[in-house]
């Protein structure tokens, strides 16, 4: 081995030997370490896999959904204006939606209803998202009785249960046919929700979206990447709202780390100077303490991340969920697949790793150019 | 051979507290040979051993080794200089607590990057020497006073240094340790070893196996 790398491997066991002697100080400083990497790496993956899994879920959707808006509100759309699209050049497929909101009291939460347009429901029978059926104890061959807008209650059966592969998108959805949707929310025949158009081109979304704008002054497009960047917004600021409530313990953490960090005791004063009396370079020192502070703060660090990863991954980020998911009754239990974003495990590292190595040797560089004839006197 | 010419050192230099603790010390010290500086407290031996063995520099004069000037060195060649010529055995050992006797041996070695299966070997040997074979993975701080200072002497060895210097080294040893240190003494100057004392203790500076004694009182050599 060469007598470089042997050098650093007598400095690495000389600092873990050091650590191991001071185990309660450094024990401490490491267990309080991993905890900040740790809150901090769940929130960041949580909120990146959230974004992951939103982007995941939109790539399906359409490019272009159209709503008619009335005093600036959203209306329902006529079908005369379906006609029209097809004038517009570029629009792929045009399909008029059926969906809206239903408020279950039982439940105290609302429902998605929604006509598919790639499966046939039958009048009688309902489709309906995982957190219904959890919530409501439903399942398949179930009846369930709802009150429409006319006041009488209608009951369907439960055909189905949605896959909870897709329960992010669909926990409170549920799927009935047009003809119960219009008799249950009173919509006359020829009116819909809203258009979800398809481009041919993605580069044209934009220019098609004008054109809308000027053949139907009374709709609105938006466009699925402003949805996207809707999502990004929501989870960044919800990202915000969780580091500026933990700014506190993360400052607490900085004074407590560099206290530990940058105090030394008499003893390690004392060690010091021995070490150079006998022999040892100030860089050899600096060294040496550069492996400590690099060994806690990596450690710390991979301990830490690897944690946030189980928490996120296998425990579904039980700490941070009510904020960061959002507010609703039935919170949707899915998988969030994993993904780690290397720019933010670099930013993590660099404001985790490097204060902490550097509190650590500015005051060893101190100690250790003293003259060593201190231990002498 | 150490030659020192006019080696003054101050403490505190330009305030108001400014201390001469070495007045213009002209020595030689041959090589060889067992030299004890004898003083009172306060006399300027430590300052004068420390300067000697490169963990301090003069503040005015030269200290020349073999002919070569220590004192104009920068700190990496002088620590390299410390590291392979001197051996240093402190008054109070010095010793690291929570390492076992094997590693306070080898300590003085990491730097140097020694492969560690001869290193090993080499400070058991040195610990065999010194009849601490058995004690070999105790903690330091279980040793008795004699165990300690025989294995900051082992320390003091594990480079092979020429010189080895030990500041007061019987100040905390009873009269029948402070024998068998001496006898130490004089086995290692009968292996080729200078070695240089500091003491104020009879013990050290009448013993049989001393060459010289250096007289020193106020920073200045009054008998050599």
């Amino acid at each position: 081995m060469p007598t470089w790398l042997l050098r650093q491997k007598y400095l690495i066991d000389f600092t873990l030997s050091s650590l191991l002697r001071r185990r309660a100080k450094n024990l401490g400083l490491l267990l309080v370490y991993t905890l900040i990497v740790f809150v901090l790496g769940s929130v960041m993956l949580f909120t990146h896999a959230l974004r992951q899994e939103a982007a995941a879920v939109l790539e399906g959707a359409p490019e272009i959904v159209l709503q008619r808006l009335v005093a600036g509100r959203h209306d329902l759309l006529p079908a005369s204006h379906l006609e029209r699209i097809g004038s517009v050049r570029g629009v792929q497929k045009k399909e008029g939606r059926l969906w809206g909101y239903f408020y279950d009291p039982a439940t105290r939460a609302n429902y998605t209803l929604m006509v598919p347009h790639d499966r046939t429901i039958a009048g009688g029978e309902v489709v309906i998202g995982a957190g219904i059926a959890r919530t409501r104890g439903l399942a398949r061959g179930d009846f369930y009785t709802l009150r429409g807008q006319d006041g009488q209650p209608q009951t369907l059966r439960v055909a189905d249960v949605l896959g909870s592969g897709s329960e992010l998108v669909s926990s409170d959805l549920m799927l009935v046919s047009e003809d119960f949707f219009r008799r249950f929310f009173g919509i006359a025949p020829g009116l819909y929700t809203d258009v979800a158009l398809t481009v041919r081109n993605p580069n044209e979304v934009r220019k098609i979206a004008e054109k809308l704008t000027l053949l139907l002054p009374d709709t609105r497009p938006i466009l699925r990447e402003e949805i996207l960047r809707t999502y990004d917004a929501v989870f960044a600021w919800r990202e915000g709202i969780v580091y500026v409530l933990l700014v506190g313990a993360v400052l607490a953490f900085v004074v407590f780390a560099w206290d530990k960090a940058s105090g030394l005791s008499a003893e390690e004063r004392r060690e010091i100077g021995i070490l150079k009396a006998i022999g040892w370079e100030t860089g050899d020192v600096i060294r040496m303490k550069f492996w400590e502070g690099a060994l806690v703060s990596l450690t710390a660090f991979l301990v830490g991340y690897l944690a946030a990863y189980v928490h996120v991954y296998y425990s579904d980020a039980a700490l941070f969920e009510p904020v960061l998911k959002g507010w609703a009754v039935l919170y949707p239990r899915f998988q969030l697949l994993p993904t780690i974003d290397g720019l933010q495990v670099a930013t993590l590292f660099f404001f985790t790793v490097f204060p902490y190595t550097v509190a650590t040797i500015v005051p060893i560089w101190r100690a250790a150019i003293t003259d060593p004839d201190a231990v002498m006197r | 051979m150490i030659e020192l010419r006019e080696v003054r050192k101050a403490f505190n230099q330009g305030r108001t507290n400014e201390f001469w603790a070495i007045r213009g010390v002209s020595l030689t010290l041959e090589d060889n040979r067992v030299t004890v500086l004898k003083g009172p407290s306060g006399s300027g031996k430590t300052t004068l051993l420390s300067m000697i063995g490169c963990l301090s520099r003069p503040t005015e004069g030269r200290i020349l080794l073999e002919g070569r000037a220590l004192s104009g060195l920068p700190e990496r060649f002088l620590t390299e200089v410390r590291r392979r010529t001197f051996g240093f055995i402190f008054q109070q050992f010095n010793l690291i607590k929570g390492l076992s006797v094997l590693e306070n041996v080898m300590l003085p070695a990491y730097p140097i990057g020694r492969p560690r299966g001869a290193l090993e070997t080499e400070a058991s040997e040195l610990l065999e020497r010194f009849a601490l074979g058995e004690k070999a993975r105790y903690r330091v701080e279980w040793l008795s006073g004699g165990e300690a200072q025989r294995t900051a002497i082992c320390r003091a060895l594990i480079n092979g240094p020429r010189i080895l210097v030990a500041d007061e080294p019987t100040a905390n040893l009873d009269t029948r340790l402070s024998r068998d240190f001496m006898s130490i003494v004089r086995d290692l100057r009968a292996v080729g070893k200078t070695v240089l004392l500091s003491s104020h203790d009879p013990e050290v500076y009448d013993s049989p196996f001393v060459d010289r004694v250096v007289q020193m009182r106020d920073g200045r050599v009054t008998d050599c």
